[in-house]
C-alpha cells in the first residue's frame, strides 16, 4: 500500500458528475471462498476444498501473467474492511457508485473460474453459486446493481438450464459467456445457448476471464509480457466475432444480441472491411451467409468503451465511433480494476448531447430493457 | 500566491507524503531524501488521487533481460493507469504511445543525465507543481 499519511474522504467531491450513467463493467469480488459456501451443496463444497480449482496453467493462486497491480486493481480500491477490491459493497458505493453518478451498474463476476472447469458438473455448481452470490451479496442490497448470468459453456445443456433458471429474474440483464473455450464459440455445439439467450431476451456478453489452456495470442505461442496479454483481448474478440459471423450464428438467430466488453472497438472497421472483401470472393464456401459480414456485425454487436482507445489525434477515435455507431457503444469503467475509465475524463472526444446520452446510458438502458427494472 | 504551513519537519518521513488541502486545492507534500516537494493530488490523465500511488524508481533497460532501477524514491506512479511523474518537477515519464520508440533509442544514463534528456523522453503531461520551503522547522507550500 502507499505511504500517504492521511486520506481525505472528499477526494472526489469536486469532480464533475454526470448523474444517471450506466456502467456496463463492474467487477464484484469476494473476501474468501467461504462466501460461496451457502450456495454450494456439501458435495461440491467438499470437492472445492479437497481438489481445489482445476485451472490449466502452472500457478494455482495467480494468473500466468502477473498483473500490473495486485488483484488487477486500482491501488486506491482496497476497502478498509480488509478484503480485495470489489468485495465490500459499502466501499463500492462510497468510492464509485455515489461519486460517479452510477444509476445502474452491471456486474461482471470473474471469481471461481467457473467457465474454465473441465469437470463440467463442478463447473455448473460453481456457476450456480456465483449467480446466487451476485444476487444476495450485491443486487438485493443495492438496487443500482444488476447481475450477469454466468455460464460454463463447455456444458451446453447445463448452460441452457442455468439461463432458463434465471430468465424470470430481472436482476439478471445478460448472459456472461467466457470467450476462450475449447472451440470457437460460433460452433454449432454452442447454438442451444444462443437459442436459450433469444428465448430469455438477454444478450450474450463476452468478457475475457478464466484460463482456457490455449496461448492468449490466438495460436502464435505464449507471449512474454502482461502488456501482450492485456492486448490479447483484442485478438480474442476479433476471433470470436469472426466465428460468430462466419459460422452463421446471427443468420440462424436474427434476434441474438452480443456485447463485447473491455476490448476496445476502433479495430472493428478494419476487421469488417477485410471480412466483407473476402466474403465477396469466397461466398460459395459459406452459402449459409445471406448478408455481408459487416451487416451482421452492425446489427448484432454492442461494444463497451473501457479501456477506450487514446489516439494522438482524437479525431481518429471520432471516426471509429462513427463507423461503429453511436448507438452501439456503451460506457463502462471496469471498476475496481487498474485500467478503470473515469466517466468525467475518459472519453476525450467531442460528443453531441444526444450521442453522449446514448453512450453513457441510453444504449444500455435500451439493450438491457432497464426502463422496466 | 502565498505561503501556507502544511506540516512540521519530521512529520513526513523520507520516502513518504502527506495529503493537505490548501486554498481548496488538494496537494501531496513529499519528502524525497530530505528535500520537500509538492504536487497537485490529481493525475492530469484521468484525475486519480496521485498520492495514493506508489513512490518508485525509474526502470531502465538496454536489452531484454538486463534491467536497472535508478532514481529510487524520486518518481510517483499513478494508482490507476501507472503514469509515472518526477516528484521534483511533476513531469511525466510514462507515455504509452511512445514507449516503443523510446525503447528503440534507449541509452544508458545516470538519473541526473536522464533529467537532462529533454522533451524526447518526456511524456505529454505535466502535473501542477508548487514550490516548498522549510522555515523554522515547518514545511510551507506556496499556493
Amino acid at each position: 500500500m502507499t505511504d500517504v499519511l492521511d486520506y481525505p474522504a472528499t477526494e472526489q467531491a469536486n469532480k464533475p458528475v454526470k448523474p444517471g450513467i450506466v456502467d456496463c463493467d463492474i467487477h464484484p469480488s469476494s473476501s474468501s471462498f467461504e462466501e460461496f459456501k451457502p450456495f454450494l451443496s456439501k458435495r461440491w463444497w467438499d470437492h472445492l476444498n479437497t481438489y481445489g480449482m482445476f485451472v490449466r496453467q502452472g500457478f494455482k493462486e495467480m494468473l500466468a501473467f502477473p498483473r500490473m497491480q495486485a488483484e488487477v486493481s486500482r491501488l486506491d480500491a482496497w476497502p478498509p474492511s480488509g478484503g480485495p477490491p470489489g468485495s465490500d459493497l459499502d466501499f463500492m458505493r462510497q468510492q464509485h457508485l455515489d461519486p460517479n453518478g452510477v444509476e445502474v451498474g452491471v456486474l461482471i463476476p470473474l471469481r471461481l473460474n467457473s467457465g474454465s472447469q473441465r469437470n463440467i458438473d463442478f463447473g455448473q455448481a460453481l456457476v450456480g453459486a456465483v449467480n446466487d452470490w451476485q444476487l444476495e451479496k450485491f443486487c438485493r442490497p443495492e438496487k443500482r446493481l444488476r447481475a450477469s448470468i454466468q455460464i460454463a459453456p463447455e456444458d451446453t445443456p447445463g448452460s441452457v438450464a442455468e439461463i432458463e433458471r434465471r430468465a424470470d429474474d430481472p436482476h439478471f440483464v445478460q448472459i456472461l459467456l467466457p470467450p476462450r473455450n475449447g472451440d470457437p464459440i460460433g460452433r454449432e455445439r454452442f447454438w442451444p445457448i444462443y437459442e436459450a439467450a433469444v428465448a430469455a431476451k438477454r444478450p450474450i456478453a463476452l468478457h475475457v476471464g478464466g484460463v482456457a489452456g490455449h496461448p492468449v495470442s490466438g495460436g502464435t505461442g505464449w507471449p512474454s509480457f502482461y502488456l501482450e496479454e492485456h492486448h490479447s483481448q483484442v485478438q480474442t474478440m476479433q476471433s470470436v466475432i469472426i466465428s460468430m459471423v462466419v459460422e452463421g450464428v446471427f443468420e440462424r438467430f436474427p434476434a441474438l444480441k452480443m456485447v463485447v466488453i473491455e476490448a476496445g472497438f476502433a479495430w472493428l472497421p478494419a476487421l469488417a472491411w477485410r471480412l466483407d472483401a473476402q466474403f465477396e470472393r469466397m461466398r460459395s464456401e459459406v452459402p449459409h451467409l445471406k448478408r455481408k459480414p459487416s451487416e451482421y456485425i452492425r446489427d448484432h454487436i454492442w461494444f463497451t468503451t473501457q479501456p477506450i482507445e487514446e489516439p494522438d489525434r482524437p479525431d481518429d477515435l471520432t471516426r471509429a465511433m462513427e463507423w461503429v455507431g453511436y448507438d452501439r457503444l456503451m460506457f463502462s469503467t471496469d471498476y475496481p480494476h487498474w485500467d478503470f475509465d473515469d466517466p468525467a475524463h475518459a472519453i476525450q472526444v467531442k460528443l453531441s448531447d444526444e450521442n453522449r446520452r446514448k453512450i453513457f446510458s441510453g444504449n444500455a438502458k435500451k439493450l438491457f430493457n432497464l426502463g422496466q427494472a | 500566491m502565498s505561503w501556507h504551513v502544511v506540516a512540521k519537519v519530521g512529520e513526513i518521513e523520507p520516502g513518504t507524503s502527506k495529503v493537505v488541502t490548501v486554498r481548496g486545492r488538494e496537494l501531496g507534500v513529499f519528502n524525497v531524501k530530505g528535500d520537500y516537494y509538492a504536487l497537485a493530488n490529481k493525475c492530469p490523465h484521468e484525475g486519480a488521487s496521485l498520492c495514493k500511488g506508489r513512490i518508485i524508481g525509474l526502470a531502465e533497460s538496454d536489452e531484454p533481460g538486463h534491467y536497472r532501477l535508478t532514481r529510487q524514491g524520486e518518481l510517483l506512479r499513478c494508482p490507476w493507469h501507472g503514469w509515472e511523474f518526477d516528484i521534483r518537477t511533476g513531469q511525466s515519464w510514462c507515455d504509452p504511445v511512445r514507449t516503443k520508440v523510446k525503447a528503440y533509442h534507449v541509452k544508458v544514463e545516470t538519473g541526473e543525465e536522464v533529467e537532462k534528456l529533454g522533451d524526447k523522453s518526456k511524456g505529454p503531461y505535466i502535473a501542477e507543481t508548487f514550490s516548498v520551503s522549510v522555515k523554522d522547522n515547518y514545511i510551507l507550500v506556496d499556493v
